[in-house]
């Protein structure tokens, strides 16, 4: 059982022996200080690095890399150390990325030594930030805990160390920036570091190292220490003994400078995970102010003491300022149904992305929207409320005045309207005051919620559509777009529904009700339509695994090609958009008698009974101009579809005018009830289910010019070519 | 810790430190009197009903009860209803929650009324309760026992009104009749 970890959540670890799983967009750097009870980290001697990977208890790998296996062993540190964080930054001046906010989230995950996994955590919610504590160990009443920390800093590695206590921050900063710009030739091939005879406790990770070479082919370098980089944890490697891997000058002269063995860290590193107490006391007395392992590194790249590589330290950090986590400007008063986690250590309580119930990620999100849209709903309901009463009492009060015939005119009568009207703008401030700490805290949360989104809850222009990935996964939910309400200016609330979708769409190209909302004439609100439509078939497909969504388009008129263009030129269309009414009875047909297979092998509890190869996708038939093209037969076959496909994984989207359809009377009535509606411009149409405001909604439009979408469909394709092939 | 509440008592909700509660629950429990008779260990099932009903300047203008269990602006949240009672000692059969940070500003007294859905009386009823808990940390703040049932089907038990900048309860204990809260209205408009 995996625990999902939210920032700030701990857990308590059941084993002493542990590995650290790194997974980033691209490569990373990653490091482990040892800090006292205090946290306090005394000495570079603290700091697992490149440059200086191995430390008792601890060892990370000697360079940059999109993945990592930090070998942990708790039991082996120091007893003085208390703390441990494991920390990550991105390698300055390879020319890759320079903040946190412009990858996808980096994922840590504790495992077990056999590899199951403990805890997983993505640090969500970062920006400009260059280097991340990603989580810590904590001793607490003798017992070790996993805590997710998540804190960054925008001045990078430099700031994350002096946080940390380090008196020569800067220095060792430049001292690892060097090692890892250095590159692979400082790499520190991984010790399968076995103490001799003690087989029973030699589980120890091989493939701690090397995992940080994970991008390159597993034969290629890879010596007897690495070649199982997926069970670290296998049975006690024979080939090594008395501490010296019998593989390593192997390893030296086979391999490539990646692999360029260092003897020292390979004596040290049996230290740690050896399992008899006396050996680990021995060589590792305590807390020594000098590094245990001195005699190690006897390459340039491995002299650690500080001032000597700050003095030919090539990098600068030229951002010094550590990002200062603002406050949300009130403090939470969360309304009772959504907790909030403990703040960590010194950090002041601040919303957090996943802060919510559930056993994913997607899931937490979800039910963070959620609980922000029914939190704004509400809030809102109060101030309406309020002002709404203290309209009504005021006009009581004035009334009042004018039927007292004494009162009526003259002084008094002035006075009492003037305090009628005081008490209600006191009465509507204090409203307006509640409302405004409330907006201001739902915008926190927001800001830090939006940019942690995965791809089907996220606008196109988040980020994440950039570096996105083809699921494997089915995704919970899909945005179509932002509600917003009058009093909540600048807060935008994700319309979220479940997948699969209980009802179907209808993106209505006709005229809306809201004047406001009407600046385009009927061609325009048509093109419009249909940009809404096929940006969410889009959004559909990519995040579908590759071939479990198939997309059907019903274009009797041909009016929508080129809107449909992005579609069909990815060839993910089932086919080229069905014309004319024979097209259109072709395709219903088909996707009718689907309906019809499936629904009579569930219900006939027989689903094995489909016929061999039967694909189980989900399918959107997309029918635009409804209901143009269309005869009786075929309303009533689409009728079938919105009423029984969605059971079976058929789904409609209609792009449709109703008052095309209005030669049919009240029959359709049904249809359009049945099918949610959607608008091309923004149009307050959508209630919400728990106070009934009316909320304006947004369609989730692809930016113009943006090519988000054909760069997304491209990808899609193309793992769907790979999947069939 | 906890004040025994008589009747009329009025409190103010404050900590003892000082500061103001932030939210507060209005815990009710009740169990069904074993009833004389042939087979005299049985027990009837009796539904009674929590609900509160939020007041700005003697207008009703939300309710929280078992069909509506949340008010709108979501300050005030009913548990969930419950149709025997008998938790437990001491135990809450039906809870409303109160955000006293949250309730909207115009709201300025929230009155907690009880009643017999079943129809039985409260004659029917053994140790019922109701009492007050700082939600934030548990502790009762004041219990009030609903002694000497009588033979009516409802009872008005409590308000907790705004008072200067923090917020004051007063125990009511007034005997009424009614189904649910909407017969009571008539009962409750003399004790705002």
């Amino acid at each position: 059982m995996t625990a999902e970890l939210v920032r700030g959540q701990n857990l308590p670890l059941p084993e002493v022996r542990l590995e650290v799983r790194v997974r980033a967009d691209g490569p990373v750097v990653a490091g482990a200080t040892l800090g006292d009870e205090h946290g306090t980290v005394t000495g570079g001697e603290r700091v697992a690095r490149p440059g200086a990977p191995a430390l008792p208890g601890i060892e990370v790998s000697g360079q940059a890399a999109a993945d990592h296996r930090i070998a942990v062993d708790l039991a082996a540190l120091p007893g003085a150390v208390h703390r441990v964080s494991v920390l990550l930054a991105l390698p300055s001046g390879a020319g890759g990325p320079v903040r946190f906010g412009a990858v996808a989230a980096p994922l840590v995950a504790v495992t077990g030594p056999d590899g199951t996994e403990v805890a997983r955590y993505t640090i969500t919610g970062l920006d400009t930030e260059s280097a991340v504590v990603a989580l810590e160990f904590y001793r607490r009443q003798g017992a070790w805990k996993v805590r997710a920390v998540g804190q960054g800093y925008a001045g990078g590695l430099a700031d994350l160390l002096a946080d940390l206590g380090l008196p020569e921050a800067r220095q060792l900063a430049n001292t690892i920036d060097e090692a890892t710009a250095q590159g692979p030739a400082d790499a520190v091939a991984a010790p399968p570091p076995h103490p001799p005879g003690t087989p029973g406790t030699g589980r120890i990770p091989q493939g701690t190292a090397p995992a940080g070479h994970a991008d390159e082919p597993p034969g290629a370098t890879r010596t007897g220490a690495a070649d199982a980089p997926q069970s670290p944890y296998g049975t006690p490697d024979p080939r090594s003994s008395g501490g010296v891997p019998s593989v390593a000058s192997g390893a030296q002269d086979a391999a490539t400078p990646p692999y360029a063995d260092v003897p020292g860290p390979l004596d040290g590193a049996a230290g740690p995970h050896d399992s008899t107490p006396g050996d680990r006391t021995a060589p590792h007395p305590g807390p020594a102010p000098t590094a245990p392992y001195a005699v190690a590194p006897p390459s340039d790249a491995h002299a650690v003491a500080p001032p000597a590589s700050a003095t030919d330290g090539p990098v600068d950090y030229t951002h010094p300022h550590r990002r200062t986590a603002p406050p949300p400007p009130s403090p939470p008063t969360r309304p009772a149904q959504r907790v909030v986690p403990p703040a960590g250590p010194g950090q002041p309580t601040r919303p957090v992305a996943g802060d919510a119930t559930g056993w994913s990620l997607d899931e937490r999100l979800y039910n963070q929207v959620r609980g922000m849209f029914e939190d704004l709903a509400r809030t809102t309901a109060a101030y309406r409320s309020a002002v709404d009463f203290a309209d009504s009492r005021r006009e009581r009060e004035l009334d009042k005045v004018l039927s007292d015939p004494r009162e009526r005119t003259g002084g008094r009568a002035d006075a009492a309207r003037e305090e009628a009207r005081a008490r209600h703008s006191r009465l509507v401030d204090q409203a307006r005051e509640a409302l405004d700490r409330d907006l201001a805290q739902l915008r926190a949360e927001a800001d830090v919620v939006e940019p942690a989104l995965p791809p089907a809850y996220a606008r196109w222009d988040n980020p994440v559509w950039q570096g996105y990935q083809v699921p494997t996964e089915h995704p919970m939910a899909l945005r179509l777009g932002d509600l917003h309400l009058p009093e909540s200016t600048g807060l935008r609330i994700p319309l979220l529904v479940r997948l699969p979708l209980e009802r179907g769409l209808w993106v209505d190209s006709g005229r809306t009700g809201s004047a406001g909302a009407a600046p385009a004439d009927t061609g325009e609100l048509r093109r419009l339509a249909l940009d809404t439509a096929t940006a969410l078939a889009a959004r559909l497909l990519a995040v579908h695994p590759p071939g479990e969504f198939t997309v059907h388009v019903l274009d009797p008129a041909g009016s929508g090609t080129s809107a449909f263009a992005p579609l069909l030129h990815s060839g993910l269309l089932a086919g080229p958009p069905a014309t004319g009414a024979a097209g259109a009875a072709d395709v219903l047909g088909r996707l009718t008698q689907r309906v019809d297979l499936v629904q009579m092998a569930v219900r006939g509890g027989a689903p094995d009974a489909l016929p061999p190869g039967f694909d189980t996708s989900g399918h959107l038939l997309i029918v635009n101009d409804f209901p143009h093209g269309f005869d009786d037969r075929a309303v009533t076959r689409l009728r079938y579809l919105a009423d029984e496909g969605p059971a079976v994984g058929v789904h409609l989207m209609l792009v449709a005018d109703r008052e095309d359809a209005v030669g049919y009377g009240p029959l359709l009535d049904p249809l359009w009830r049945a099918l949610l509606r959607l608008t091309p411009v923004p149009d307050d149409h959508l209630a919400d289910p728990w106070v009934g405001h009316a909320w304006t909604y947004e369609p989730a439009l692809v930016p113009s010019g943006s090519q988000v979408l054909r760069h997304v469909l491209t990808r899609v394709a193309a793992a769907r070519r790979i999947r069939d092939r | 810790m906890t004040v025994n509440m008589t009747k009329g008592q009025a409190i103010d909700l404050q900590k003892k430190d000082g500061g103001t509660l932030t939210a507060v629950r209005m815990g009710l429990g009740w169990q069904a009197a074993p009833r004389r008779g042939l087979f005299g260990t049985r027990t009837r099932e009796i539904d009674l009903d929590a609900s509160a009903v939020l007041f700005a300047d003697r207008q009703p203008v939300d309710v929280v009860f078992f069909r509506h269990l949340v008010s709108d602006d979501g300050s005030v949240r009913h548990t969930g209803d419950n149709l025997v009672g008998g938790v437990g000692q001491g135990g809450d059969d039906e809870a409303v929650l109160v955000d006293l940070q949250r309730v909207p500003v115009h709201i300025d007294q929230i009155v907690f009324t009880v009643n017999s859905f079943t129809g039985q009386t409260f004659q029917e009823v053994q140790n019922a309760f109701c009492r007050l808990v700082d939600e934030t940390n548990g502790q009762e703040l004041a219990r009030y026992t609903l002694a000497g049932g009588g033979a009516y089907t409802a009872q008005i038990m409590a308000k907790v009104h705004r008072a200067g900048t923090g917020w004051q309860m007063t125990a009511l204990g007034v005997p009424a009749d009614g189904r649910t809260f909407q017969d009571l209205m008539p009962a409750i408009e003399p004790v705002l």
